[in-house]
């Protein structure tokens, strides 16, 4: 498309509404200029011919994004009404338990999907659509409005200053000295003096206008880094059991690292605490003041044969508490549960069913129980059987739940010189039955060893770079937009005897009009009016009648 | 030293009490004379000189409280109120030095005093720290996002003040905005009620237990005693009253509604009811109507901008602690930044909604009033999700 040229000689590029170069309105505008992104050119105003365009100015529109928005925030309120999936018991069938547990309404709640909503294809479907928007709206505007902030000049036309919602115009005795007074006014506010023909713009902190852009751009790069987990080796989640004194490979890391622990301790606030005396008493029960697993970590190093003489090497200790995890490599490993008191061994007794002499003792390690255990030169202890968490199955038939040991049965089986052939017997927690008839030999609990055992998330996250360093630049960019205004004041000379002062901001504009007053106090000027309130106001003064009757006196107003 | 934290939150409430009579003569009292012969009103300044000596007080009760417990007081429920209170008064200060509103001053000390005492209700003893909450990131995130939403609450105090002085609440107006304003002041009344009815009922020392089957994950039932504070109009389903002499619930809940919430909601929606409609009856106007004298001055246009500034400023500092360090510490307590955690979810929901009232400022018509009823909806967004969200969806933030 051709080019525009303005009066004053610029050629802007089609579609420009107001000269980049001195303000001149190129368009039809409206008595008060729309400043917003100083009518610049932007392509989503200006074509609307393919699809591509359509897509564009689609994308493009603050409405558009603010509906998306929306959206998302009542999309997301959905999903609190009743827990998500991943809250409720993991061994319930979700698609009763909503039901049975609120009702009509958890149906409808599991029926729509929202027990996973945060997963589903439409919510990341929207929070696509809005990177799209942030991406597209963001180029749309800052490009262009880049190009005019640079090529706006000191100068303006006429029409320009009096149609900016900060406008005056004033007759004074010097135009020199006025000029002067004004200018070390807004030196005095900081503000960046350009002249150009005894006139001047005084600006200060265009920087904030770059703000949003900057902290779409924080955005985006927020959630595409988001995204990037399901690439593979990227995200690693995995939980392990440790029990204390074992060494286990730890998950998700291929094999590559070991981790031991050398025990778990559980503290709790000490009861006698005055200070807590009070806080303890109402909660009815010890309140745990630390969780810990001494953590030895190692790295699998290969020999000359790759996979067959490998080594552990120590490679970090930690004591991994909530709040402190053990970090190596890019690996993470985090407190997250923990078992105390597990059954770890078991002490036994042979002895003679009849006279109830001990033969001798053997410990069984519930973990890795040995198949025999010799009690003297005679005899022995065979395991014909272990259930770690016994329990009778469907057909009557004893069985384990687990390789847990919560409740560790056993049969035994005894050879000696007092039977011929093997004897049995089936002992478990407070069950003790001979098999065989006649039992000769009789086993009995000696006591019981338990361990502490510990859960640990081992976690890898290549994402968090990503995500770091898109917070970090949403934040600049929202503190840049925010803490921060755009300001610009125009003083420009009428003539031999007089001035024009307008003013224009982004937001802010009693601020704004603080300035300005500031800058030219003690001159001849006049205070400039802020357009759209007189507008306002002389709107309210025609149609105040009614409020007046209402509060009995007129109105004083604030100002 | 924790006793004493106490009283220094006492004396504050009161300078907040001492600060909302000045700047109620501020607004609707006459100007003075000064030596010079100009007229003057030197009253919404020494409000303002009186919040600042509340806020400090304030600050004195929480610089001794986080000495005596050791960790910054903001773990519990009444920590934490206190501690937004507190916020909103330093966000008060903030933004009383750029604007020198005095009518802010009127309707945000009796906000601030309203959530200090709705605070005291809840248990106020020290509590030792769960291991989840030992850490430096207490302090950081709970610290930012409370300072975020108090001044967040400043933008809902503005938008208030707008509310009532531009909205014709006049005998012959009833529409959908004197309306919903109505609701505005039933609202604030509930919990003013609710802080009365509890503190009366304390006072008289009224207790009753219940006992009822509460139910467990795997479908069975533990018999579970609820303790009343307040005569139970809701009750837990087959609940017997332990207590001798006590009543009966007036009406049973299905289990899956927490009998105590909802009969504590029932109060404070009552108690409303009835302040509410003693002050119709006093004054036969609407509650909104008794406060346009005090606003009669006020210039729409700067309360607006007041408003929308007050989200400017607190927008940021919200998102940075209640987003940004809240996943950095769910990154390094919670082994992962984000999990879709009732708090969480409505800690998003609450920036998105600033997000959107920023992108409506850009638009035309959205200034004014719209704007005005936005900032009031989302403070009631950030009161959701401290006192709901926290006391009613459990989560790994109800630590109350």
């Amino acid at each position: 498309m051709e080019k525009v040229t303005c009066e004053c000689g610029h050629q802007n590029p089609y579609g420009t509404e107001l000269c980049e170069r001195c303000g001149k309105p190129l368009k039809e505008q409206q008595q008060l200029l729309n400043m917003r992104y100083e009518g610049v050119a932007r392509r989503s105003q200006t074509y609307n011919r393919s699809v591509v365009d359509k897509v564009w100015n689609f994308f493009s529109s603050v409405k558009v994004g603010i509906w998306i928005i929306f959206l998302i925030l009542v999309a997301s309120i959905f999903g609190t009404i009743f827990p998500q999936e991943m809250f409720i018991p993991p061994n319930v069938d979700p698609a009763q338990y909503y039901g049975e547990e609120y009702g009509i309404a958890g149906e409808i709640f599991y029926t729509l999907g929202f027990h996973n909503l945060y997963g589903s294809w439409w919510y990341i479907a929207l929070l696509a659509a809005l990177t799209t928007s942030l991406i597209i709206a963001s180029i749309d505007r800052v490009v262009p409005l880049y190009r005019a902030l640079k090529n706006q000049r000191v100068t303006r036309h006429k029409s320009f200053l009096s149609r900016q919602r900060i406008f005056g115009e004033s007759d004074v005795a010097s135009q020199d000295a006025t000029y002067e007074a004004v200018k070390e006014g807004l030196k005095k506010k900081k503000y960046n003096i350009s002249e150009e023909n005894g006139n001047l713009v005084a600006e200060k902190n265009r920087f904030a206008r770059w703000g949003p852009y900057v902290n779409h751009v924080g955005l985006v790069l927020f959630l595409t880094g988001a995204m990037l987990r399901i690439f593979p080796g990227m995200y690693v989640d995995e939980n392990v059991w440790v029990r204390d004194g074992d060494t286990v490979p730890l998950p998700g890391t291929d094999s590559q690292y070991y981790l031991e622990s050398e025990g778990f301790t559980m503290e709790t606030y000490d009861e006698d605490d005055e200070m807590y005396a009070e806080a303890l008493e109402r909660s009815g029960g010890p309140i745990t003041e630390t969780y810990r697993t001494e953590a030895v970590l190692y790295e699998r190093v290969d020999g000359n044969v790759v996979g067959v003489d490998s080594e552990q090497q120590k490679v970090k200790s930690h004591d991994i508490e909530v709040n402190d995890p053990l970090t190596y490599d890019s690996y993470s490993i985090y407190q997250v549960d923990y078992k105390l008191n597990e059954l770890y061994e078991m002490d036994f007794e042979l002895e003679s069913e009849e006279t109830g002499e001990v033969y001798g003792d053997f410990t069984v390690n519930l973990f890795d129980p040995e198949d025999s255990y010799e009690i003297d030169d005679e005899r022995e202890v065979t395991i014909h059987s272990y259930f770690p968490d016994f329990y009778f199955d469907d057909d009557n038939e004893p069985s384990t739940r687990s390789s847990i040991p919560d409740n560790p049965a056993f049969i035994f089986a005894f050879d000696g010189p007092e039977v011929e052939g093997t004897e049995h017997r089936f002992v478990g927690i407070q069950q003790n039955h001979p098999v065989t008839e006649d039992p000769v030999y009789n086993v009995s609990f000696a006591g019981i060893d338990t361990n502490h055992v510990t859960a640990l998330t081992v976690r890898k996250d290549l994402t968090l770079p990503f995500l770091m360093a898109g917070g970090a630049i949403f934040m600049i960019g929202l503190i840049q937009g925010s803490y921060w205004t755009h300001r610009r004041i125009w003083l420009q000379k009428r003539g031999d005897d007089g001035f024009y002062v307008a003013g224009h901001t982004n937001k802010n504009w009693e601020s704004l009009k603080r300035d300005v007053n500031a800058a030219i106090d003690g001159t001849d000027i006049e205070s400039p009016e802020d357009q759209i309130v007189k507008k306002e106001e002389s709107k309210k003064q025609s149609a105040s009648a009614d409020d007046r009757a209402d509060t009995g006196e007129a109105d004083k107003g604030g100002r | 030293m924790a006793e004493l934290s106490q009283n220094l939150l006492m004396v504050a409430f009161f300078c907040y009490f001492a600060a909302t009579v000045l700047f109620a003569v501020s607004a609707t009292g006459k100007n003075f004379k000064n030596s010079s012969g100009d007229y003057v009103n030197r009253w919404g300044t020494y409000g303002f000189i009186m919040s600042i000596i509340g806020v400090l007080f304030a600050l004195g009760y929480f610089g001794f409280r986080w000495a005596a417990a050791g960790h910054a007081p903001v773990s519990n429920m009444f920590e934490y109120t206190v501690f937004l209170g507190i916020a909103i008064g330093i966000a008060f200060v903030i933004l009383y030095a750029m604007y020198r509103s005095t009518i802010l001053g009127l309707f945000a000390m009796p906000i601030i005093m309203l959530i200090i005492a709705y605070a005291a209700i809840f248990p106020q003893e020290v509590e030792p720290l769960i291991p989840a909450l030992q850490t430096v990131w207490l302090e950081i995130h709970v610290l930012t996002t409370a300072l975020g939403q108090g001044i967040l609450g400043i933008s809902f105090v503005a938008g208030l003040i707008y509310l009532v002085r531009t909205i014709d609440v006049s005998k012959d107006r009833k529409n959908k905005r004197t309306f919903w304003l109505e609701f505005i002041m039933y609202g604030l009344l509930s919990v003013l009620g609710f802080v009365i009815v509890t503190n009366a009922f304390n006072f008289a020392g009224y207790e009753s237990e219940i006992e009822y089957a509460a139910p467990l994950e795997d479908g069975e039932t533990y018999q579970d005693v609820m303790d009343y504070h307040l005569p139970p109009i809701f009750g837990p389903s087959e609940g017997e009253v332990m207590t001798e002499g006590a009543m009966a619930p007036l009406i049973e809940l299905p289990e899956w509604l927490e009998a105590g919430d909802v009969n504590s909601v029932m109060w404070a929606l009552l108690a409303g009811l009835v302040l509410y409609g003693l002050l119709r009856l006093v004054f036969r106007r609407r509650v909104s109507a008794l406060l346009k004298p005090a606003v009669r001055k006020v210039d729409p246009e700067k309360v607006d901008e007041l408003a929308y500034r007050a989200v400017a400023i607190g927008f940021p500092i919200f998102t940075l602690g209640g987003l940004i360090f809240a996943m950095i510490w769910a990154q390094i307590a919670w082994t992962r930044f984000w999990g879709w955690d009732p708090k969480e979810v409505w800690a998003l929901i609450t920036f998105l909604f600033y997000a959107g009232y920023l992108h409506l400022r850009l638009s035309r018509g959205w200034h004014g009033e719209p704007s005005a009823w936005l900032v009031v909806i989302g403070f009631m967004i950030i009161m959701f999700n401290l006192i709901f969200v926290n006391l009613v969806i459990a989560g790994l933030h109800s630590y109350a």
